[in-house]
């Protein structure tokens, strides 16, 4: 089996910088990543981009390109397209490459699997047609795809964004519908002041509101009672704002409320996490350098509590310096630089937590809402088991199978710990969560019938 | 100072399927029974198992036993008022080989010898008939063709609550830490609770080693994780559970399509952390064997693993009986990855023996005696 002394799981800005200054100091490092290069979700293509998308996707996407060149510079060996989909507890990670899976042992690993997006079910929600916004800008950054007369609706930074990104490809969505309540903008101007500590946020954001007004797309602010219509696709979104009933014909709709944690990794190898109530989302128990509470596993980056890029790749290079600190050796004096730059750039976000924080209505869907879309289980069906007296998220995966299907309870698995949450009347943190069983994502049966590594004991 | 918190006619360790039967069936004989758990009911090998209620194929020791259970189990909707999902299903052999057929023969005859008929053989074309979607190579095999399978929580819970329906009290979190005799009785001591009893039984599967040890009576209990994957749901072509006679396989297609598939393989177990860990590479025989005997299986992807912490024993058959070091303690344990469908029937027997003192159930070789010159772990 091969064996290594860091290795990096995500090449997002938090990987890339873990793994660059983890190699830079001496650790025989290895980057797996299932996409075929490096950037993660935020820098995806970066190095195949051509100029034309590059200036759509904006100069934060452009200095993703500065990250990954330094990557490619640094002694990390780099695994693309490598779909890591179990990982025991003394560190043996089952990846798969290529079609076929193999093994890799690390005295140390660097999570950085980042953030994905919160789940939100609604009626209609899972209806050919119905999207999320972060799969759009996917869709734009790898193939060039751009989706013409789209709705987006939701909340959150990257709402705007990917409508600012649609202005400037040429087909500027068709309206932004804005889930935030009222309250919340009264509410985050109290953090105002620090925010503007932050250098660079509020304007940015400022700017994508109004290209996306100034171009003419309808915006419905505070908006509630979201359905999405339609018999086998969408055909039009229905809410309600300021009072009146809305109806917008569309058969593109791009639903986004915010991001959180990838926790699939870090609960797989028996990390505490807890419940942060600030993020409205789990988080894995870590120090401020990434330390989680299991031995010689860190997380870096999104997956460690959101922070956005800028944070991440600060986050990334800290965890490699801390690594280094434990075993005596590194740059202290760059580590404590490091750690109060990315407090500087952390001074933005209790604003953008209060702002965008879920509607309450997001994480409560309605009874016959579904909400494990892989095997049809519906909200009403959830607390019903709840008054039936199952405790928490496994035994309503035992009783109903939520979470049982292809995605693991990926989409489902924050909604199901909120429902459960709130007909038991505790924190989420309380409930728990799902246990993760492998592998992360389906693998073939074929792929596992060649799986063998070299001194595998043949019986037992 | 020897007043218990709690006494009763029997205590029984363990809230698995085999604590939980012997406690209903000693219930039924008119005893008082504590049942303690040191995690929850069915939390460990009796909850998360394969299901599988099968007679086919089991050590010659365990085919009485097994025939027993077997009939408890035809009823078991009206026994315990739940149907524990218990259907009957065949449960079939298959042969690669016709040297894989003939060894079947034998066993066959072998049991026609002993007077049991439940096991029959199945030519090329019969095994078809059952298994429509079966690989060419395939000649024949051996059928329980009214074995079946079970939901293993739904059971296990049943046979808990109609437990207490009869008074047995469950003390769940609670994990018997000492045990000694005093005055006669058995001294249980549970955290901070202590109980008594007369008579015990160790039913504590995985982990029934350090109570037997304990009680100067070491058996070599192993912690065992049997590992199960789970596909993603494929077009109904299976209604039988199917194993294979040469290499590890057990195979079931789910009513809603999704193939569960196991077979001897073992991941990592832990007795003190309750862990149970997948080790992959270890299953891609399971995986050949799957595609091999049922080709549709090729386009098969896995979604779900599991495994659970489950007692062995050395020779792959239970402990089951009295103690042969001390009187009124009796030993249900170590079933070696195939308890379940044993439960219902050796808890009657265990209920009859601790009740009454004595069985006719062909025991002998359970005896935890057969471990008493055997080198210690
Ligand atoms: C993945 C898997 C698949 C299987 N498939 C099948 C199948 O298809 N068919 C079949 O027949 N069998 C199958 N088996 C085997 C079957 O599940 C077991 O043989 C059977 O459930 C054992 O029951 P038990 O009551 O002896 O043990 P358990 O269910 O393990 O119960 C013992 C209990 O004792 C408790 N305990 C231990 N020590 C103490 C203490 N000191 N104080 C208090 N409590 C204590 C434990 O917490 C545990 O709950 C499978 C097992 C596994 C793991």
């Amino acid at each position: 089996m091969k064996s290594c002394d860091i290795a990096v799981i995500g090449a997002g800005p938090a990987g890339l910088a873990a793994a660059t200054r983890a190699a830079d100091l001496g650790y025989d490092t290895v980057l797996l990543d299932e996409q075929p290069s490096p950037g993660g979700q935020i820098y995806r293509a970066v190095e195949t981009a051509d100029h034309a998308r590059t200036e759509v996707m904006g100069a934060d996407y452009a200095r993703g390109r500065a990250i990954v060149d330094a990557f490619r510079a640094s002694g990390a060996a780099y695994m693309d397209g490598a779909l890591v989909w179990n990982i025991s507890t003394d560190r043996v990670i089952d990846f798969s490459r290529g079609g076929a899976s193999s093994q890799l042992s690390a005295k140390r690993i660097i999570v950085a699997t980042g953030a994905v997006e919160r789940p939100w079910p609604l009626p209609g929600w899972t209806l050919p047609g119905v999207t999320t916004a972060g799969a759009l800008q996917i869709l734009m950054k790898a193939s060039g795809i751009v989706q013409e007369d789209a709705v987006l609706a939701g909340s959150g930074p990257l709402l705007w964004l990917v409508a600012a990104q649609l202005v400037d490809a040429g087909a500027p969505p068709r309206a932004v519908v804005e889930t935030t309540p009222r309250a919340h903008y009264r509410a985050a101007l109290a953090q105002l002041p620090a925010a503007l500590r932050a250098p660079g946020y509020l304007a940015k954001g400022w700017r994508m509101m109004r290209k996306v007004k100034r171009a003419g797309v309808r915006h419905f602010a505070g908006a509630e009672n979201i359905a999405i219509e339609g018999a086998d696709a969408a055909s039009a979104i229905r809410f309600t704002a300021k009072g009146a009933s809305e109806r917008i014909e569309a058969s593109s709709i791009a639903l986004h409320q915010g991001v959180v944690p990838n926790q699939q990794i870090t609960r797989l190898l028996r990390c505490d996490h807890a419940w942060d109530a600030a993020q409205q989302c789990f988080r894995p128990v870590t120090d401020e350098d990434g330390q989680s509470s299991v031995q010689e596993v860190y997380v870096a980056g999104d997956g460690a509590g959101i922070g956005g890029a800028l944070s991440a790749a600060l986050h990334g290079e800290i965890t490699a310096l801390a690594i280094a600190a434990r075993d005596g050796r590194g740059d202290p004096a760059r580590l404590k630089s490091l750690r109060a730059e990315r407090a500087r750039d952390a001074a933005v976000r209790p604003f953008l937590e209060t702002l965008y924080a879920p509607a309450p209505h997001v994480t409560a869907p309605a009874d016959d809402t579904i909400v494990c879309r892989c095997e049809e289980v519906t909200a009403g069906a959830i607390r019903e088991a709840v008054n039936l007296g199952a405790p928490g998220p496994n035994q309503v995966k035992s009783f109903l199978r939520a979470g049982m299907g292809p995605c693991q309870g990926r989409v489902c698995g924050p909604v199901v710990s909120a429902i459960i949450a709130e007909r038991r009347g505790e924190t989420p943190g309380a409930t728990g969560y799902y246990r993760i069983r492998p592998p992360l994502k389906p693998i073939p049966l074929s792929e596992l019938a060649q799986f063998t590594i070299p001194d595998a004991p043949e019986d037992r | 100072m020897s007043a218990a918190d709690h006494r009763a006619d029997l205590i029984v360790i363990g809230g698995g399927i085999h604590g939980c039967s012997a406690a209903l069936h000693a219930a039924l004989r008119g005893m008082s029974v504590i049942v303690l758990e040191k995690d929850t009911v069915g939390r460990h090998a009796s909850g998360v198992n394969a299901g599988g209620v099968r007679r086919l194929g089991r050590h010659y020791a365990e085919v009485p036993l097994s025939q027993r259970s077997m009939e408890i189990w035809y009823g078991i909707a009206d026994f315990l008022d739940d149907d524990c999902g218990f259907q009957v299903a065949p449960q079939i052999k298959v042969a690669e080989t016709e040297e894989e057929l003939a060894q079947l023969a034998a066993r066959r005859d072998e049991l026609n010898d002993m007077g049991f008929t439940h096991e029959v053989l199945l030519d090329r074309a019969e095994v078809r008939a059952h298994l429509p979607a079966v690989a060419d190579h395939v000649v024949g095999g051996l059928a329980c063709l009214d074995d079946g399978f079970a939901q293993p929580y739904q059971t296990t819970f049943a046979f808990q609550r109609k437990a207490e329906s009869l008074g047995v009290r469950f003390h769940e979190h609670t994990r018997a830490n000492a045990v000694r005799k005093e005055g006669g009785d058995w001294l249980v001591e549970a955290d901070a609770q202590r109980f008594s009893a007369p008579r015990l039984l160790n039913a504590a599967g995985a982990w029934a080693g350090d109570l037997a040890a304990a009680l100067n009576e070491p058996a070599p209990v192993e912690a065992i994780a049997p590992m199960m994957i789970v596909t993603s749901r494929l077009p109904h072509f299976c209604d039988a559970v199917v194993g294979a006679t040469g290499r590890p396989l057990s195979f079931k297609q789910m009513p809603n399509g999704t193939v569960v598939l196991g077979g001897g393989r073992r991941g990592r177990a832990d007795r003190a952390t309750n862990l149970s860990e997948m080790t992959f590479p270890e299953l891609m025989l399971t995986a050949q064997t799957a595609i091999d005997i049922f080709p549709a299986m090729r386009d098969a992807t896995i979604v779900r693993s599991w495994s659970g912490v489950e007692g062995r024993m050395p020779d792959d058959i239970p402990v089951i009986g009295p103690s042969a070091r001390h009187d009124n303690l009796y030993h249900a344990f170590g079933f070696s990855a195939h308890g379940f469908q044993l439960g219902p029937g050796v808890g009657e027997i265990m209920g009859n023996l601790i009740a009454t003192g004595a069985t006719n159930a062909p025991l002998q070789p359970f005896s935890i005696a057969r471990f008493s010159d055997a080198p210690q772990p």
